[in-house]
């Protein structure tokens, strides 16, 4: 008995030796999050525009249907996006959108600090998808 | 010729004076010792858990004390519907004060010569020291089970029942460990067994002093687990059993009431510690009897000692989950008396053999 509360106690005291502390500081310092991890999306651009073909398969596909698309044709009779939205107070990071997308117009990033004031901030607009 | 001691007939005014400076002083080390235990435990159990502790405010966390402290203070004062309001009230003074008043008797200082006075560096030396060290230590738990049952809460009346159950248990298995120490200083006064604790170890070894701690291990580690007990410190905190009774007794309190126990708790461990510093690590004196140690004033090795016992409370608290009920009361009741008492006979018998 005496002979495990030794080693309990040796095993605390090895802990309270410095470089035994895993905690990260988070706001001064930032772990990098993995490369398949799921943060904010953003629309691809091409050269002179987003790669999105207003398809709708992404707001089809997703289950907190929290994109909305509205398709329409610019000059050279080409589909765009003419309103692409995601409201990210819904959205629930699953990255289906990703996964359905036929033209890879979509993909999400390592951002993951999305706290804000205000309910009209948690909709990120194309011009803010874009980014 | 020594100078007379300083007492209240043969000068009222300097008596008084000095008194008032000794007790300012020595609330004031309390206090802030209990401030800073709390950010020192959460400090050492976080690294003992690989954590942190608190880190913000102030350089790690140094503010931690006063930010609480002031948070505490802007809380919401709330007493719950149908609580008996004036014990209600009554109770987190009735477990602080207790708590406080002990420290009155512990020495931490050799006798100083100021104004052709002999004043001794102690608030007062009862010549039954030790029993009142008891009487407050058992009258701490009034405040206990007053808060659990004023609060008319389930979980805080279960707290308060624990906490007498476990204060019986422990508090004679206590007792007796002391009487061994009794035995073998013949007095009372905390002052005499310090100073008996600084003779030579055993008559014989002149440089390492007359610890209690080496003539009596067994009550040492008997009193140390009773205080822990005793004190409802983990891995005895059954009153408190936050996993069981969300926070036992205090579940119902607020606000400064609340931060009055956790005050109570720390003021606790400091007492105890003192105590046990006291009676079984000389309590004031160097531990070796060399130029260089007896140099350094008496009030630091106590606060050495003191904090060195605190540590390894926290440091039990970090490591230890905590016992089960039955167990509580098997470990008092078959395991902690019947030690205490073979220890009181056994010391007895050595003693008659020794005279």
């Amino acid at each position: 008995m005496f002979k495990e509360f030794a080693k309990g106690l040796s095993i605390t005291f090895k802990h309270l030796l410095p470089g035994h502390s895993t905690t990260v500081q988070y706001p001064t310092v930032k772990l990098k999050p993995s490369e398949r991890f799921r943060g904010l999306h953003r629309l691809v651009p091409s050269q002179d525009r987003e790669k999105c073909v207003a398809c709708y398969l992404c707001p089809t596909v997703c289950p907190a249907k929290c994109i909305t698309v509205e398709s329409a044709e610019n000059e050279k009779g080409e589909k765009y996006p003419k309103v692409y939205k995601i409201d990210m107070l819904r959205c629930i990071f699953c990255g289906y959108c990703v996964e359905a997308c036929p033209v890879e117009a979509i993909e999400m990033t390592a951002e993951y600090e999305l706290a804000n004031y205000n309910r009209e901030d948690f909709e990120f607009t194309k011009q803010r998808l874009l980014k | 010729m020594t100078p007379e001691m300083l007492s209240l007939s043969n000068s009222p005014g300097i008596f008084i004076g000095i008194m008032l400076v000794k007790l300012i002083v020595v609330f004031a080390v309390v206090m802030l010792s209990v401030a800073y235990a709390t950010w020192c435990e959460r400090k050492v159990i976080g690294h003992m858990q690989t954590r942190l502790g608190p880190m913000r405010t102030g350089w790690h966390g140094l503010l931690q004390p006063f930010a609480d402290g002031i948070k505490l203070f802007f809380k919401e004062d709330f007493i719950p519907a149908q609580a008996s309001k004036v014990p209600y009230l009554l109770a987190p003074m009735m477990i602080l004060v207790p708590a406080l008043i002990t420290v009155a008797v512990i020495p931490f200082g050799p006798d100083i010569t100021l104004f052709g006075f002999q004043i001794p560096q102690q608030i007062s030396d009862l010549n039954i020291g030790v029993l009142y060290i008891l009487a407050f230590a058992g009258l701490g738990i009034y405040g206990i089970v007053l808060a659990g049952w004023a609060s008319n809460s389930k979980y805080a009346l279960l707290g308060g029942v624990r906490a007498t159950a476990q204060m019986i248990s422990y508090e004679l298995a206590a007792g007796l460990t002391i009487i061994a120490v009794f035995m073998l200083s013949e007095t009372l006064s905390l002052r005499g067994i310090v100073a008996l604790q600084q003779q030579d170890l055993w008559g014989v070894c002149s440089f390492v002093p007359n610890w209690y701690v080496f003539t009596q291990p067994l009550a040492f580690c008997l009193f140390v687990v009773t205080g822990l007990a005793e004190i409802n410190r983990t891995p005895f905190d059954m009153p408190e059993a936050e996993s069981e009774l969300v926070s036992g007794f205090c579940t119902e309190y607020s606000s400064m009431k609340y931060a009055l126990f956790f005050m109570a708790e720390y003021a606790n461990m400091i007492v105890i510690a003192a105590i046990t510093a006291t009676l079984f690590l000389g309590g004031w004196s160097a531990p070796l009897n060399i130029a260089i140690f007896t140099m350094i004033p008496g009030f630091v090795w106590l606060l050495l000692k003191v904090y060195s016992l605190m540590f390894f409370f926290m440091w039990l608290r970090a490591t230890f989950p905590r016992v089960r009920y039955d167990q509580l009361m098997q470990l008092g009741w078959k395991v902690m008396l019947p030690l205490a008492l073979a220890n009181v006979v056994i010391t007895g018998l050595v003693v008659v053999i020794l005279q």
